[in-house]
């Protein structure tokens, strides 16, 4: 190096890099950390801390009741005499059978002494509520389209326990909604609920959904009204 | 190993690829624009249980059926009630739909309001109810303790019905014969069935059957009658390959749809009639059996067409020429079940008793007289068997006095009421109103030559409004009585537009009164409970429900519960006695009806050389001039050519425009007789050239921020015409012109 040069460097309103020759391969450790850390963050720690963990106000067994009731899932969640749907029990369904103790679990007492006894509500948190911006009609896809329940809420009837509730702390909306997969990707179709999805199945059966004239498909009124 | 800074710029970049690679950004993206639709700040409509209310749409003389769906306590959208008798298809019009910013508006008055400074700058000071009703009494007791009962006046939207009939009633127990409803066609309607057919009643035209409807400028789709029925009669004729022939001097939504537009000059249109029958007597397409059988003064009628209406001789001036007239009444007399329509716009004027009678009578010459698909006469409803008001001395010798408009005298015989002679009498001699009731109607806005009007209003010492909006008439009141808007009320409300159905609509409170207001029912029972005598006794009920009650009797379970009560389907009332002429026939022509064809049309006023154009009203589904006002709503609607920002148009055919200087957009200044605006213009083919047409309902002064200032009244710039056979507004045009402004 020349001293002209050295003068040149010095001139020059940032100093050289001491390691301006031959940093080369911590350079590129630097990016692979920044790499693997950034996916650890994306993957690991960003999940955790989006969700938020709730737990029910006790555990609820749908195995045990599904062997029990003679109507499948419509025994409790039913259709109501206009068609509109009932969604979650309410307690007085569940007094039916439950005025008195049934077994011997530590839920069942819960149940019995802090709600059935003090005539109160169950507080559940709805795994499947969609915003409030969508309307859905449980009727034009069970009695219209005769799906079943699986194909939309997995097998969460013959399930032994109820999973622990998670929210959005951003959005405020359940997991279930944007799917337990924090990429979106989803292996069965009870996997997620976003609009795409709903998108996906009504694009397939264009045939009956055509409410728009330009795309021959569901038009966007159909579940925004 | 040294920590540079080339270090930290590797690792932020690996960070920043590495992010790229993980759903983080994504996802983020994703719920950070739900959190931004669920800003707490965002209206979210609370939710509740959902009702549905059966009502009757008050807001014209359509009376719809109306469903409005409720959410707890509030109303959030009113629907066309199917399956209703007269409404299947549960249709709506943007009115109706819009309700809801009557019910909710700022435009209502909170409650009972005094006049507190001078008349019409709107300072008001809020009084009690118990206030306003002895003020008004004492006012009320202090006339009629003069002997002078007669000098109150009264004018509503209608005369049927308990509300208009309450009114009525106070006026006769308290001795004044000047009750007064608004014009309308029902007015030539009453005035035909009675000269023709000898039926007190009004004419319900069968359009739903109808094969071939002929129509002398009414707005079949753009608010005639009842506008969800009308328009589905019209569309029912287009799928069957009906024909519509519109008669009309300017291309409107009805004309535009018609299979056939006749553009008739203005104030033509009876000889065109006319020279219609001349066609059909002369190739001898009329109903044998009808005219044979059931007619008289067919002769007579003969004579005079053959006389005076040879299509040759009315083409040279009705602006249609003589083989279309022709070609059109041969395709009307050979139809099936043809029916000639009569009511200018929707039928908010009277109009010509000349004109009305020369359509009633081609409808006489193809036999459709009482037949399905034709025109029906229906009586008169019947059903308020009140006691009888009881009459004391002062209101004996009230009743006595001859009315202020001399309607039902023989000068009149025929018309029921004549609006503008009423403000005409109190211009000129100013004692004879001492006080005026008005209710359920807007007459400073909504009567050709409202600037009169307003002037008699000045004239007035005492006016009362039972609005529910600070219109243009409340705001020249002494006292408001803010009535319940009829989302909050009940009321019975005989339908008599568009039917050949008897049929009463109940409207009832689909939410609880708002605000401060009261029923108008029952504002005139305390009224007169407060009068005491003889005036009270004639009001025997506790209050407006129990009346109404007690008028429907048997039938108020069935009509609350349903909304509304209709006649069963019956054919049409017999051509052998549904005629209550002396001579039980149907008369084409007698000594009155020839001297009504006799005298001409009454021509617009103005001068010709002076006024060179013709200004011509239209009316438009998008806007009403009704009591109410518009909605918010409906002005959102109205095109850019008609309303642009505050200013109103004209349309003008592009020939006259040319002629006088004028291109698209301009603003001119529009001079008539008896006012002038400024306004710009439209240009449009579908305007007979030498006529400026200006829609109505526009230009309010009144009724709050979103009407107020938009647009001009033309209500200002025309003038009544009258009838010189009826009395009643013939309702033609004004003569005007337009200057460079």
């Amino acid at each position: 190096m020349s001293s002209n040069d050295t003068l040149q460097a010095h001139s020059d309103s940032h100093p050289p890099s001491p390691d301006s020759k031959g940093g080369g391969p911590y350079i590129l450790l630097f990016f692979f950390i920044g790499v693997a850390l950034s996916l650890v963050v994306g993957w690991g720690v960003f999940p955790k801390l989006l969700y938020s963990q709730k737990n029910q106000p006790f555990d609820f067994n749908h195995k045990n009741h599904l062997e029990m009731v003679d109507n499948g899932c419509q025994s409790c969640h039913f259709f109501r005499a206009d068609g509109s749907f009932s969604g979650s029990p309410r307690l007085a369904q569940c007094v039916e059978c439950h005025e008195e103790m049934q077994g011997q679990s530590e839920d069942e007492a819960i149940f019995v002494e802090e709600y059935v006894s003090k005539g109160q509500e169950v507080p559940w948190l709805v795994y499947a509520r969609q915003p409030d911006c969508v309307f859905f009609s449980h009727s034009a896809h069970v009695n219209g389209a005769k799906m079943d329940c699986i194909t939309c809420h997995g097998h969460i009837g013959t399930s032994e326990s109820l999973k622990t509730y998670e929210f959005n702390r951003i959005t405020g909306y359940s997991r279930d909604i944007w799917g337990r997969s924090i990429s979106g990707l989803k292996s069965n179709s009870w996997d997620r609920m976003k609009m795409d999805d709903c998108a996906e199945c009504h694009a397939k059966y264009d045939a009956v959904h055509d409410s728009s004239v330009q795309t021959k498909r569901d038009a966007c009124f159909v579940c925004h009204k | 190993m040294k920590l540079s800074r080339r270090c930290f710029l590797s690792l932020s970049i690996g960070g920043t690829v590495g992010t790229a690679l993980t759903p983080l950004p994504w996802k983020l993206t994703d719920d950070m624009s739900i959190w931004s639709q669920n800003w707490p700040w965002t209206p979210v409509p609370p939710d509740g249980a959902y009702t549905y209310i059966n009502s009757t749409c008050t807001l014209c003389p359509g009376h719809c059926g109306i469903r409005v769906r409720k959410v707890d306590d509030r109303a959030v959208k009113i629907e066309g009630q199917e399956g209703t008798p007269l409404n299947q298809g549960g249709g709506l019009c943007p009115l109706g739909l819009s309700g809801l910013q009557l019910l909710y508006g700022p435009r209502r008055i909170q409650g009972p309001l005094k006049r507190d400074g001078e008349r019409g700058k709107g300072q008001w000071k809020p009084i009690s109810w118990q206030q306003a009703i002895d003020e008004v009494s004492r006012k009320l007791a202090d006339i009629r303790s003069q002997g002078k009962p007669q000098s109150l006046a009264c004018l509503t939207d209608s005369d049927t019905g308990t509300v208009p009939q309450l009114f009525k009633r106070f006026l006769n127990a308290y001795g004044s014969p000047n009750f007064f409803r608004m014009p309308s066609v029902e007015d030539a309607y009453e005035s035909v069935l009675s000269l023709t057919q000898g039926v007190d009643g009004f004419a319900g035209l069968d359009l739903y059957n109808a094969d071939f409807i002929l129509s002398f400028g009414s707005a079949l789709l753009d608010g005639y009658g009842a506008p969800p029925r009308v328009m589905q009669a019209i569309s029912r004729l287009k799928e069957q390959n009906g024909t519509l022939v519109q008669v009309e001097h300017r291309l409107s939504n009805t004309a535009a749809k018609a299979n056939v537009w006749l553009a008739a000059k203005p104030g033509t249109e009876a000889d065109l009639a006319l020279s219609m029958a001349y066609v059909i007597i002369a190739q001898q397409k009329y109903d044998t059996d009808f005219i044979g059988t059931h007619t008289e003064g067919f002769e007579a009628f003969v004579r005079m067409v053959q006389e005076r209406f040879d299509p040759q001789k009315v083409a040279a001036y009705c602006g249609v020429e003589a083989d279309v007239i022709v070609r059109t009444a041969l395709a009307f007399a050979t139809a099936q079940k043809p029916l000639a329509v009569y009511g200018k716009g929707k039928g908010q004027t009277a109009g010509s008793l000349r004109e009305a009678l020369a359509v009633h009578a081609l409808n006489a010459l193809v036999g459709n007289i009482n037949r399905v698909g034709g025109v029906q006469a229906i009586p008169a409803y019947d059903y308020l068997q009140w006691p009888a008001v009881m009459t004391d001395e002062t209101a004996a010798a009230g009743l006595q006095t001859q009315r202020l408009d001399r309607a039902r005298s023989p000068e009149f015989p025929h018309a029921q009421a004549i609006v503008h002679r009423l403000f005409e009498t109190v211009n000129a001699s100013p004692g004879e109103v001492q006080a005026l009731f008005v209710a359920e109607a807007n007459p400073c806005y909504s009567l050709p030559g409202s600037a009169n009007v307003q002037e008699a209003f000045d004239k007035i010492p005492y006016v009362v409004s039972f609005s529910s909006y600070m219109d243009e008439t409340a705001m020249q009141a002494d006292l408001i009585l803010p009535n319940h808007v009829y989302l909050e009320r009940y009321e019975d409300v005989p339908v008599r537009s568009g039917t050949t159905r008897p049929m009463i609509g109940l409207c009832q409170p689909v939410v609880a009164p708002q605000l401060n207001t009261r029923h108008v029912g029952d504002s005139v029972i305390l009224i007169a409970k407060a009068l005491k005598g003889a005036v009270a006794e004639s009001f025997p009920w506790a209050d407006y429900e129990s009346c109404l009650q007690e008028a429907l009797g048997d039938q108020w379970d069935a009509i609350s519960d349903q909304g509304f009560w209709a006649a069963a389907e019956s054919a049409p009332a017999s051509l052998d006695n549904g005629f209550g002429t002396p001579s039980g026939k149907f008369t084409l022509m007698d000594e009155t009806i020839g001297a009504v064809y006799q005298v001409g049309e009454p021509s617009a006023a103005g001068d010709a050389s002076e006024y060179p154009l013709l200004l011509m009203p239209y009316d438009s589904i998008r806007l009403t001039s009704r009591y109410v006002g518009g909605t918010p709503f409906m002005l959102k609607t109205v095109a850019d050519t008609v309303l642009k920002g505050q200013d109103g148009f004209v349309d003008l055919n592009p020939e006259t425009a040319a002629h006088i200087g004028l291109g698209e957009g301009q603003a001119v200044r529009l001079s008539t007789p008896v006012g002038e605006a400024r306004v710009r213009v439209h240009l449009d083919d579908g305007v007979m050239p030498g006529i400026v047409s200006i829609p109505r309902g526009l230009g309010h002064t009144a009724q709050g921020p979103f009407l107020a200032g938009k647009g001009v009244n033309v209500n200002r710039l025309i003038a009544p015409v009258e009838d010189p056979a009826s009395g009643l507004d013939a309702a033609l045009g004004i003569r005007a012109k337009l200057t460079k402004a």
